[in-house]
């Protein structure tokens, strides 16, 4: 006797094909979304452009060139774009809609699921540096490169900052989420050393080293313009990331 | 032959249900329920909004823990066990699931990578009537499209149980006919299917075993046979324009005599169950005359499932 259609034959993928197969779709959605292709490029690049045009009419206290300075900062403004406030934004929404739950029944599990994201983060971060790089070299920037120290850099603040968001999806409502996600975005952006050096903020600056952001951007900077490892500031992201991620696994509801 | 790759073989019940206690702060959600669920059949739980239905079915999905008691599917701990089961289970959410921004053809396929030996995605859109609306956006989708999305994700992944939370609600009759055929196909070919359903009718139609819920307990069990023929085989309806006088249902019992069951629903409203026939009809007709009481409606049926649970219950299953 043949089998019906829906003879039974269950049994869950490989692991590494369910990641990659929540990493592309991820991807593919964060890509899809107009506001979020506003968050993870076009501010990224309208910011480069304007600070470097405008730190020739304001008297800016740089040690280098403006572009030299600005793009790895602005390489680190879209990091933090995509790993806190995109990430909690549709996290958000995915506790909302129910996806988090229906996946929770799916095979695949939930450190799956968190593999997922953090592998499209990265995919997306990749996307987001090979266009700001590209505008930044058009504007003539030279930049001294640690391969090591980017790296670094950018997977310790993914980590920090996608921990953070997560905190901040998996406690509060969705509409709630995006307007914070949104509001710490602005505030880390202007006050909080990811564009500016740290030393630029006088006084201030020895706040805001120690906030994921100002830590992210100055690591960032000793890595394109020092061509240097900035441990310290690896270390503060670390101790973030360990923070957030004890904190969502206590406070983070599926539903 | 099919090929299994899990422990199918294994001869534990579909579902076993004991004693299970489920609350929400002070609100009892189900009240020490047992209930099993043979394999290769269609059982409904069927009960009134907010009578533990969804609850129930969510411990056995491994979303939520038992207080008390305990629940198996497939002879595994849906909380302990949970990796080893979900492979083996499919189910379909009352609503959502889905990003807002995917597209139908999209979540389904994505949810099928998940899966082994996943069934071919565009047959079971075909199936599903989803063939048109494969690139719309989830958001777009109808309320009927955006269910039928959810059942074919819950049947994907080829299951060996299902579980169904009010597959057609919302349906127009046609599409629940449908999907009503679908779910006998399932059964045809070696799936368990657990629905939830407040459709009297749908229970009646589809399963094999129906267990009643009210108020997050069982109160009856059995096949659409057992429960509409128990120990009756009529029921007669009187409505009336009026609310009947003190002690009417006392009153009409002893018009009607010892076998027959009277139970008044609400102010205008008695339903009469038992061996009930025409005469038991004019009997009723007579008495309305003599208590001065004039019927809006009084009609003589088949006792079906709605009747057993009014007279269970007292209350209609009303949606």
């Amino acid at each position: 006797m043949s089998a019906g259609t829906f003879a039974p034959r269950p049994g869950a993928a490989p692991l590494h094909r369910q990641v990659l197969a929540q990493a592309s779709m991820e991807a593919r959605l964060m890509l899809r979304n107009g506001e979020q292709l506003l968050l993870a490029v076009v501010i990224p690049v309208i910011v480069l452009i304007g600070a470097v045009e405008g730190a020739d009419r304001i008297d800016l206290d740089l040690s280098g060139r403006p572009i030299d300075e600005f793009a790895p900062g602005v390489l680190a403004l879209a990091v933090m774009s995509t790993a806190f406030t995109s990430l909690a934004i549709a996290t958000g929404f995915e506790r909302r809609y129910g996806v988090i739950k229906r996946l929770g029944s799916s095979p695949l599990p939930r450190t799956g699921l968190l593999a997922g994201k953090v592998l499209a983060l990265l995919l997306v971060e990749v996307l987001q540096g090979v266009v700001i790089t590209a505008v930044a070299l058009a504007l003539g920037w030279e930049p001294d490169l640690s391969v090591v120290g980017v790296l670094l850099t950018v997977i310790a603040a993914t980590a920090a900052f996608a921990s953070l968001g997560l905190l901040l999806a998996g406690s509060l409502r969705a509409e709630a989420t995006l307007a914070a996600a949104n509001l710490v975005y602005l505030l880390l952006m202007a006050g909080g050393a990811v564009v500016l050096p740290s030393t630029a903020y006088g006084g201030f600056g020895d706040v805001v080293r120690w906030l994921p952001s100002g830590a992210l951007g100055d690591a960032m900077r000793s890595g394109l313009i020092d061509g240097a490892v900035d441990w310290t500031g690896l270390v503060v992201l670390t101790a973030w990331a360990v923070v957030g991620a004890v904190l969502t696994a206590r406070t983070f509801k599926w539903e | 032959m099919t090929s299994y790759t899990g422990r199918v073989s294994d001869a534990a019940p579909a579902v076993v249900v004991d004693g299970l206690v489920m609350r929400y702060g002070d609100k009892v959600a189900v009240d020490e329920l047992s209930l099993t669920v043979d394999r290769g059949t269609i059982t409904a739980v069927l009960g009134p909004n907010g009578a533990g239905k969804t609850t129930t079915l969510e411990t056995c999905e491994g979303y939520r823990k038992p207080q008390r008691g305990t629940v198996r599917v497939l002879g595994l701990d849906p909380v302990r066990q949970r990796r080893d089961l979900l492979p083996r289970i499919g189910v379909m959410l009352q609503g959502g699931g889905a990003w807002s921004g995917v597209r139908a053809m999209e979540m389904l396929n994505h949810v099928a990578t998940l899966h082994a030996h996943p069934l071919d995605t565009e047959m079971l859109a075909d199936r599903l009537g989803l063939a048109d609306c494969g690139r719309t956006p989830y958001r777009r989708l109808s309320g009927g499209q955006q269910q039928r999305v959810g059942l074919a994700m819950a049947l994907v992944g080829r299951p060996e149980i299902v579980f169904v939370d009010e597959p057609t609600a919302g349906m127009d009759p046609q599409l629940r006919r449908t999907t009503w055929e679908l779910l006998e196909e399932l059964r045809r070919d070696g799936v368990s299917v657990v629905l939830t359903t407040h459709y009297m009718d749908e229970a009646e139609r589809l399963a094999d075993q129906i267990h009643i819920i009210d108020r997050g307990t069982l109160i009856a069990s059995g096949s659409p046979l057992e429960l509409t023929r128990g120990g009756s085989t009529a029921t007669i309806r009187l409505v009336v324009t009026r609310p009947f006088p003190p002690g009417a249902p006392e009153s009409l019992r002893a018009a009607l005599g010892e076998a027959i069951v009277v139970t008044q629903l609400d102010d205008v409203s008695l339903l009469v169950t038992g061996p009930a026939d025409a005469s038991t009809l004019a009997r009723v007709s007579r008495w309305c005359d003599e208590q001065q009481v004039l019927p809006e409606s009084l009609t003589l049926g088949v006792r079906n499932l709605e009747d057993v649970f009014l007279q269970l219950t007292g209350r209609e299953l009303a949606t």
